[in-house]
Parts: structure tokens; C-alpha cells; sequence
């Protein structure tokens, strides 16, 4: 495993006596595509504020390096952020902006040239040195934004949400400009988004955050697949997720239907909630299928069809490149190892909190 | 289209016939019995005239007076425009009422108070009497007419400075201190050159109507400190020369025009047109 870089240890943080963040433990690893998500007010920008140093935690420990940096404020911390709207210095032109942080810190005229020069054919915009913010698009003063952060060569950079501004096209363009840049600079990134498809693409883990609490951490491929609460298989793409009771190992009884499933060890006769993605659905003839139903809505998106089928007194979301217009007689099937399986929340409390460790 | 073009006309009229009667009529007057003597004749001797000794010492004195009570008000404005930037809105409305109490009364009547109150015999005075401290004489004198001046227009350089201290996007300044910049280095680099088009407005809506008072320093500088404004009232209201008044007048404008394209030239984003 790589050397840890942050720890956030016990961080809790109340606004105006709301508690935004609630003993909140993190670690991340060098070079690591880190992303929270989440929803608004989940807490996730207030923890990236937290390690940049813009919000004092009033509880935790933020360690860097091996080194408490709790207390320390933002210009003496070796990370950089990338502001959400840029946050670009109108007044001064583009190789003005990049240079700030060099000239604070007294480096050599030469080797701040250079460092623009090599910044700006780092994000693919040569020649822009004399060009002032307001003259660039969204996507360039975005680029710029970054190029001022990393001419400072920091460790860690901290992404604050920062395609929310840019069109959809131009945000997807981003997203593989930042990963081409996370690879050639060979730092941490640690990413801010409520945008779960941003999330997915780029991170190597990614954090689940709501209402302060982290729900859940792995690689997007774990959080797809295996989400391990219902918050976070809403939250992430869409889902069917349905009351079940667990008969026993690798036997689901769903809307009262048998289904065979892999998973193990929750016991017998135990109510849980299920999860299937709505590509996982499969629909067929109603003789074939383990539950029989009817669609009530159909749309088309473009890469596929949206159904929704009402099976089972369950409004069934699916999507398939098939095409079964709305009154079909359908029937349901389900790859066993499609069905997800989770514990259900005691009570509407554990569902924030997440399933404790 | 053709219509709504004669609508427009039709409504503007009422702003048209009040731009002709009260701004361009009277400039037209002024320019006329400036550039002209007693018989009609063309002549540029009303202008030249600030040139005399006893013309150009008003004058100085007038920008002198203003330039002094424009950098009082930039210094009090400022850290007053920074506190109440960084208030939040039930406290900062509080404070711009009670700032903006005063405005509401009659100019005339505001500085007629200030008189009473620095008078030999003032309230000022008798209370300093009442504490045992020497009285404040600066009655009738530069220091009053600055005084005068600094109360009545404070407020203009207060809200165009505070509207562009509120406008900077506080990730700018996070920006700068998550680069490196201490906060003295911070507003040194970032947030002052950021609301200078703000001072410059303020400046200006300052500097010019201090220029050309002549209230203020005929009621609180006595008669005896005549500044540009109440030489050019004299020449109009007592030795009835309106071609001297009107030519001495075209010269304040010329100023007061170099002012205002200052003014223009950096406050691009009309910080001060709130007002």
C-alpha cells in the first residue's frame, strides 16, 4: 500500500450550531485521485476547506506529512487549491496569475519564466501569458486556475468543484485533461463534486459522503457494484432498490418471488434491501421471465431505453437497447450476480451514519 | 417599430425639455458671458483672470482645502468600508442607517449645526468648559472648513469603496493566501488593486463638489477665507459681474472634466454610479 499522506482524525465542524461534519476519519495516500461526493450540505467542501485551511475544524486533528497542521493557516500549508469559479486575479494578466505564488515565495525571474512557460504547455495554453482572465472561456480560466496552483509544485491539489461552471462537453474534456495531469505530475488530488458520472470516471477511491458522515469508500467499481447502503445505490447511478427478505444463503425472496443470488452470512428469514442497476434487468417474454408485469412508460435516451415496468406491485426502473412499448406483457430476469444485497438501516439515523466498521 | 420608435421619442420629451432648460440653457449662459465682456464683444479675460494673484490664491487654496479632506475621507473610509464588508446583514444594515441618518436632512442645515456646535461659545465649548479642558478654537478657520467638509461627504467616498470591496469573490482572497501571501501581502497585491476603480470614484465624488463649495466655508471659514466657490458666488451674487463669475466658472470645469476622465478611465464597472 502507498505511504499515507493526510489523515483527518475525530475532524467535527458545526456552522451556526449545525453539525456539518461529525468525527469524520479519512486517510489519504500519495498520489491518489481521491473524490467526495455527495449531495449539497453533505459536508464534502467543508472538509476540503478544512485542509486547505479555511475552516478551522473545532474538533480533529488534520496531520500532513506526518506533521499536525491543524492550526496552521493556508499560506504556510503545502497544498493548492483550484477554486470553484476559478477565483482568478482579474487585474493581472495570465503569466501575472501563474507567478503569484513563485514571486511571494522570492524565486529567480529566470525560473519563474520557466515555470509559466512550461505550466501553460502543461494545460495547453502556450502563449497566453499576456492575455488578462476576463478574455478567456470558462474551460481556459479553468486551465489557468490549475497551472496557477501546481507552478507551486505542491503535493497535494485540491479541486473544489471545479467543472461545475463549464458545459457538458467542455466538463468531460476536463476530465480527462485532469487525469492526463494527475499522471504527469505524480501528485494527490483530492476532488470535490456532487456529480457522481465525474466521480466514476476519474478517482482511484472514491468517498460517499451525506449529512456529514462518510457512507461509504472504495474504488468507483466497488461503489457501483456493491454499494453497501441504500443511500449510496440511490445516490450513485440509478437503482431499483426493493424490500427482500434473505430465505437463506444465495436465496432472495423478492416481491415474493424467488431469486438465486451470490451473496452469503446474513442469516435466515432476514428482511434487506436489494439493489439492481437498471441495465442488470433483463426483460422477457413473460413465460421466461421469474416475475411477470407490464410497461407503463417508455423513453428513449439515446444509447438506450428507458422502461418503467410495474411487476410485482414494484414500479421496475430498466434500461435495455430493446424496445418493448408501453402496454407489453414483459416477464423480469435477473443474473444472480447482479443482486446486490444490504443490511437495512435500523432506523432512519444509521441510514446517514452509515454501517460502522 | 415605426411606432414604438415615436413612443420612445415621446416619452423622452419630458427628460429631453428638462435637459435643455436646466443643464444645456445654463451652460450655454455660462460659456457665453465667459468668453464675453460687458459690451457683447469676445474676449478671454474672464478666463484669464484666475491667473490674478487674489483669484489663484482662492484657487489654490480650494485644492488644497479638497485635497486635503479627499485623503481624510479615503482614510476613514476605508477600514470603515472594510468592517462593514465583513458584517453580516442585521448588524451592517444598523451601521449604514445610522451613517446614512444624516443624509437625510437638509445639506444647508448640517453644517449650519456644525457652526453651533464649534462656536466660542458652542455646546463643543461649553462641555470642554464643564470637563476643565482648554476650548477648540478652530472656528473660522481651514481646519473647520476640512471638518465641513469631511462630515458632509464622507458617504460618497464610503459607498462606492465598500460596493467594491463587496463584489471581490472571497475565493479570490482565499486564492491568494492558499498561494502563499501572508494577509498584509494579500492586500497589498490583491484586494486593494481590486478596489481601486472603487477609490477613484470615491475620489472624484469627493474632490469636485469640496472643489466648488461654497457653503461650507461660508458659514463654518467666516468671511474671511475665501475659497474658489465663494469668490465665483461674490462675483454673481454681489459685485455682479457675470461675465468674471461665468469666466472663473468655465476654468473650475476644465478641472473638474480632467476629473471626472480620470474617474472614468479606471471605474470601468461604475462602482461609484450607485449613487
Amino acid at each position: 500500500m502507498k505511504k499515507e499522506l493526510i489523515n483527518l482524525i475525530d475532524i467535527s465542524k458545526s456552522f451556526d450550531g449545525e453539525l456539518v461534519l461529525d468525527e469524520l476519519n479519512l486517510n489519504i495516500h500519495e498520489n491518489e485521485f481521491l473524490t467526495l461526493l455527495g449531495p449539497s450540505g453533505c459536508g464534502k467542501t467543508t472538509t476540503l476547506r478544512i485542509m486547505g485551511g479555511f475552516v478551522t475544524p473545532d474538533k480533529g486533528r488534520v496531520i500532513f506529512d506526518g506533521q499536525d497542521i491543524t492550526s496552521l493557516p493556508p499560506n504556510k500549508r503545502q497544498l493548492n487549491t483550484v477554486f470553484q469559479k476559478y477565483a482568478l486575479f482579474t487585474h493581472m494578466d495570465i503569466a501575472e496569475n501563474i507567478a503569484f505564488g513563485l514571486k511571494i515565495k522570492n524565486k529567480p525571474k529566470s525560473y519563474i519564466d520557466d515555470k509559466i512557460k512550461y505550466a501553460l504547455k502543461l494545460v495547453n495554453l502556450e502563449g497566453y501569458e499576456k492575455r488578462m482572465p476576463d478574455s478567456l472561456s470558462g474551460g481556459q480560466q479553468q486551465r489557468i486556475a490549475i497551472a496557477r496552483a501546481i507552478v507551486n509544485e505542491p503535493k497535494v491539489l485540491l479541486l473544489d468543484e471545479p467543472l461545475g461552471a463549464l458545459d457538458l462537453k467542455l466538463r468531460q474534456d476536463m476530465q480527462y485533461e485532469l487525469i492526463r495531469l494527475k499522471n504527469e505530475l505524480g501528485i494527490t488530488f483530492i476532488y470535490v463534486t456532487h456529480d457522481q458520472e465525474e466521480a466514476l470516471t476519474m478517482s482511484d477511491t472514491i468517498v460517499v459522503m451525506n449529512q456529514g458522515y462518510i457512507q461509504q469508500i472504495g474504488t468507483p467499481e466497488t461503489i457501483y457494484n456493491e454499494p453497501e447502503n441504500a443511500f449510496v445505490a440511490d445516490f450513485i447511478g440509478d437503482s431499483n432498490i426493493i424490500d427482500a427478505v434473505m430465505l437463506e444463503d444465495k436465496l432472495v425472496s423478492i416481491l415474493g418471488t424467488r431469486f438465486a443470488c451470490v451473496d452469503t452470512g446474513f442469516g435466515c428469514n432476514k428482511p434487506v434491501d436489494v439493489v439492481i442497476r437498471p441495465e442488470d434487468v433483463e426483460l422477457t417474454s413473460p413465460e421466461e421471465g421469474s416475475l411477470q408485469g407490464v410497461v407503463s412508460h417508455l423513453i428513449f435516451k439515446g444509447v438506450h431505453y428507458e422502461m418503467e415496468v410495474m411487476a410485482g406491485g414494484f414500479e421496475w426502473l430498466v434500461h435495455s437497447t430493446q424496445m418493448f412499448p408501453v402496454g407489453t406483457q414483459v416477464g423480469i430476469r435477473v443474473n444472480p450476480f447482479n443482486i446486490q444485497i444490504m443490511n437495512k438501516p435500523e432506523s432512519e439515523d444509521e441510514e446517514a451514519t452509515g454501517i460502522e466498521e | 417599430m415605426k411606432n414604438n420608435k415615436i413612443t420612445g421619442r415621446l416619452l423622452s420629451a419630458p427628460y429631453l425639455l428638462w435637459e435643455t432648460v436646466f443643464i444645456l440653457i445654463p451652460l450655454g449662459m455660462v460659456f457665453y458671458f465667459g468668453l464675453t465682456d460687458r459690451t457683447g464683444a469676445f474676449t478671454l479675460e474672464n478666463v484669464l483672470a484666475m491667473m490674478s494673484a487674489e483669484h489663484a490664491k482662492a484657487l489654490w487654496l480650494s485644492i488644497g482645502l479638497s485635497l486635503a479632506s479627499t485623503l481624510i475621507c479615503f482614510l476613514l473610509a476605508y477600514p470603515l468600508s472594510m468592517i462593514l464588508a465583513h458584517m453580516n446583514v442585521n448588524q451592517h444594515s444598523f451601521i449604514v442607517l445610522i451613517f446614512i441618518l444624516p443624509m437625510w436632512m437638509n445639506f444647508l442645515l448640517r453644517t449650519l449645526a456644525w457652526q453651533t456646535l464649534l462656536e466660542k461659545n458652542g455646546v463643543i465649548n461649553h462641555i470642554l468648559e464643564f470637563l476643565h479642558m482648554p476650548s477648540l478654537n478652530i472656528i473660522n478657520t481651514p481646519a473647520a472648513i476640512i471638518l465641513g467638509m469631511v462630515y458632509n461627504f464622507l458617504p460618497f467616498m464610503v459607498l462606492p469603496v465598500y460596493n467594491s470591496l463587496v463584489k471581490i469573490d472571497p475565493n479570490v482572497v482565499n486564492a491568494a493566501r492558499d498561494l502563499g501571501a501572508n494577509e498584509l501581502q494579500t492586500f497589498i497585491k490583491i484586494t486593494f488593486p481590486l478596489t481601486l476603480p472603487g477609490v477613484i470614484s470615491g475620489i472624484t465624488m469627493v474632490f469636485v463638489p469640496a472643489l466648488t463649495t461654497f457653503v461650507i466655508s461660508k458659514l463654518l471659514g467666516g468671511s474671511k477665507i475665501l475659497l474658489i466657490g465663494n469668490v465665483i458666488e461674490e462675483e454673481f451674487t454681489q459685485a455682479g459681474n457675470w461675465h468674471l463669475g461665468s469666466g472663473l466658472s468655465i476654468v473650475l470645469m476644465i478641472f473638474i472634466i480632467f476629473n471626472m476622465v480620470i474617474s472614468a478611465i479606471f471605474d470601468k464597472n461604475g462602482e461609484g454610479n450607485m449613487l
